[in-house]
């Protein structure tokens, strides 16, 4: 079932958390809204369920106005942030709640209500605890259990809040392949809801960035991490470091490294904000012949894949890089070293939108 | 003086430990002495008092016409009042946890007036409404309906003093479990009735018989309110509690204490019960074990 939001205004008092939103779901795709705490995501997703009603504006599923329905005739699967399962009912009898209190005639049978039952529990891996309380259950176990809940109704559409935000990392991580996997198996349209950009970027179709209530992109993981359409989702979607550049003929200078002015700057700018990435930089200890800045090492992490750097610039700024760890080794970099930094890739991103004096720095 | 040396050891255990025995010794015996003397000591000397001459004489004081009408006149009450705050006090507990909306707090606020207002004071007010010279007591005379000494003057006192015992039970708990059962619950298909009879109801019912178990303790012993809006009328408008007040004011103490005993008897059974479904509601899964959904 696809979903349209169309103009959607919702205001709680004079919070307005979601502002003037449109959105395209196509039938089958699994969509992440992403952004801070207070960007208004949850409230969509509340206002796509029903569980809200919008101020203004309509949801459409499958092209019909849906804005009026009740959150129990959207026959939506629902799975909240801290799961909500029904904590006087065993498993077994929270997956099947949503069968057992159809009308009469649509009800299924006991044995109908096992047999489906029974098979949820298969496909969230999870036979073994169905006469167990959710109190018993582990935080990832819950979450699982919310989900079979969800589907027992057989919903057109799958809406989830954070569905991991309460699990500890390594949960977290396998549930997010899980969930993917699931969802290519189960061809429903799904949305959930994170402000996690990793969880958004790896698990998600179609990545739907919000701040402020309003809507900021829309695109492919790929599109909105590679060509991000502000500096708000540069930031918003990786680690960033963040220059105060200066603007001279036609050419951002950040120290001696020199990048070609964006296309949407403003004729007069005279400064410019540089994003960059931490693994978009390189160290050296000799100067490279190409454009660079010098810095001073104050600390290496050296743990991991990615070996973290602090510097300090000549013009007393703090930068973080990160570089691989073959690089730190043939380097032999230690704390208190003078280095030349270049960087690696054009992939920066230069905001020169202002006007000159709007910015004094 | 002596309630903080009570308070002491539960508050400062850690503390309390390292005192020498005798002073915890000594600590422990002035606190049961103090417990004999305020509450022991006076519910033997209740039964002492009904038995003093003769268990004959003590079932004799009961089964006159007009202690047992003042036991029906009680039962009765509390039969009416139970339930109507039972009602009460679920449907304000539900919209004070479970939505937003403008006098909330006034609300919550108007909960509490009872236990904020001397119950001889609830009495009078209901008088001054009802009351043969009271702002609606002429219309009533003029359409022959009697509030005030008669039985839905006590009704409606007794409503009053025991208006929030049910509703503060339920509403902290409900306010702790939030929304997000309900809205799971309808969001699979449920209807507002089956949401409440099989997700909010099995949450909050150990709350709620302790609140009703409350509410029928004092329904049942209310003194104050009643005794202004009753007229202590023999055998008409006598609760069993100012049916004691008259016995024990015509110098029956025997009477007086067998029908208080009746009383005492009620508290001790309210106690027990209340320890029973304190017991219960510390015990989830054993609650959930006996709640086990089955068909409609």
């Amino acid at each position: 079932m696809s979903i349209e939001v169309r103009h959607v205004t919702k205001k709680f008092g004079t919070f307005t958390a979601v502002q003037d939103v449109s959105l395209q779901i196509p039938t089958g795709e699994l969509v992440a809204l992403l952004g801070p705490s207070g960007s208004g995501k949850t409230t969509l997703l509340r206002i796509i369920a029903g569980l809200e009603v919008p101020d203004s504006g309509s949801i459409l599923f499958d092209g019909e106005d849906a804005t009026s329905r009740s959150v129990r005739e959207r026959k939506v699967g629902f799975v909240f942030q801290h799961y909500a399962l029904f904590r006087n009912m065993t498993v077994f009898e929270n997956i099947a709640f949503g069968l057992r209190v159809r009308p009469r005639k649509r009800r299924p049978t006991s044995h109908e209500i096992r047999d489906r039952v029974d098979r949820l529990l298969q496909l969230v891996q999870l036979e073994w605890l169905a006469d167990r309380y959710p109190s018993q259950l582990s935080g990832g176990q819950r979450q699982r259990i919310a989900l079979a809940r969800a589907l027992a109704v057989e919903p057109k559409v799958l809406l989830l809040d954070e569905p991991f935000g309460a699990l500890d990392a390594r949960v977290r991580q396998e549930l997010r392949r899980w969930l993917r996997r699931l969802h290519d198996n189960l061809h429903i349209t799904g949305v959930f809801v994170t402000h996690d950009q990793e969880e958004a970027l790896e698990v998600a179709d179609q990545v739907v960035v919000t701040n402020h209530g309003q809507i900021i992109q829309v695109g492919t993981p790929e599109e909105v991490y590679h060509r991000p359409a502000s500096p708000f989702v540069y930031n918003f979607l990786g680690k960033v470091n963040l220059f105060h550049a200066r603007v001279e003929g036609g050419k951002v200078y950040v120290g001696g490294i020199q990048m070609p002015l964006p296309e949407d700057a403003h004729p007069d700018a005279t400064t410019a904000k540089v994003y960059v990435r931490p693994h978009h930089f390189d160290l050296h200890h000799q100067p490279e012949g190409k454009g660079h800045f010098r810095a001073r090492v104050l600390h290496i992490n050296p743990a991991g894949p990615q070996v973290k750097v602090e510097l300090e610039t000549e013009w007393g700024e703090a930068v973080h890089a990160e570089i691989p760890d073959e690089r730190y080794r043939q380097l032999k970099l230690e704390k208190g070293d003078e280095v030349y930094v270049t960087l690696k890739d054009e992939k920066v991103f230069i905001d020169a939108s202002e006007k000159p004096d709007s910015n004094p720095t | 003086m002596t309630s903080p040396i009570i308070a002491e050891p539960a508050a400062k255990a850690s503390r309390t430990i390292t005192e020498p025995p005798l002073v915890k010794w000594m600590l422990i015996a002035i606190a049961l002495a103090f417990l004999a003397l305020v509450l022991l000591v006076p519910l033997v000397v209740v039964f002492d008092q009904a038995f003093e001459k003769g268990i004959e004489v003590y079932f004799a004081a009961i089964r006159e016409p007009d202690a047992l009408s003042a036991i029906r006149l009680t039962l009765l009450t509390a039969a009416i009042v139970v339930p109507l705050n039972l009602i009460f006090g679920l449907a304000a507990s539900w919209c004070i946890a479970k939505f937003d909306f403008v006098g909330k707090n006034i609300l919550t606020a108007i909960i509490d007036l009872p236990f904020a207002v001397s119950p001889v004071i609830s009495g009078l007010v209901f008088v001054l409404l009802f009351g043969a010279r009271g702002i609606f007591g002429p219309w009533l005379i003029a359409h022959d309906f009697r509030i005030i000494f008669a039985f839905p003057g006590i009704v409606l006192a007794t409503v009053f003093v025991t208006f929030p015992l049910v509703a503060r039970e339920l509403i902290p708990l409900m306010q702790a479990h939030g929304i997000e059962e309900e809205e799971a619950a309808i969001s699979l298909g449920a209807r507002g009735w089956q949401t409440f009879r099989r997700v909010t109801l099995p949450n909050i019912k150990w709350a709620l018989l302790y609140g009703v178990i409350l509410c029928n303790a004092r329904a049942m012993g209310e003194f104050g309110a009643v005794s202004v809006v009753s007229g202590h009328l023999r055998g008409l408008t006598n609760t069993m509690p100012l049916h004691v007040e008259i016995l024990y004011n015509e110098y029956n103490s025997v009477a007086a204490f067998a029908v208080a005993s009746l009383l005492a008897m009620l508290a001790i059974v309210t106690l027990i019960a209340k320890r029973l479904v304190e017991w219960k509601t510390h015990r989830p899964f054993q609650a959930a074990d006996s709640i086990r959904q089955e068909e409609d």
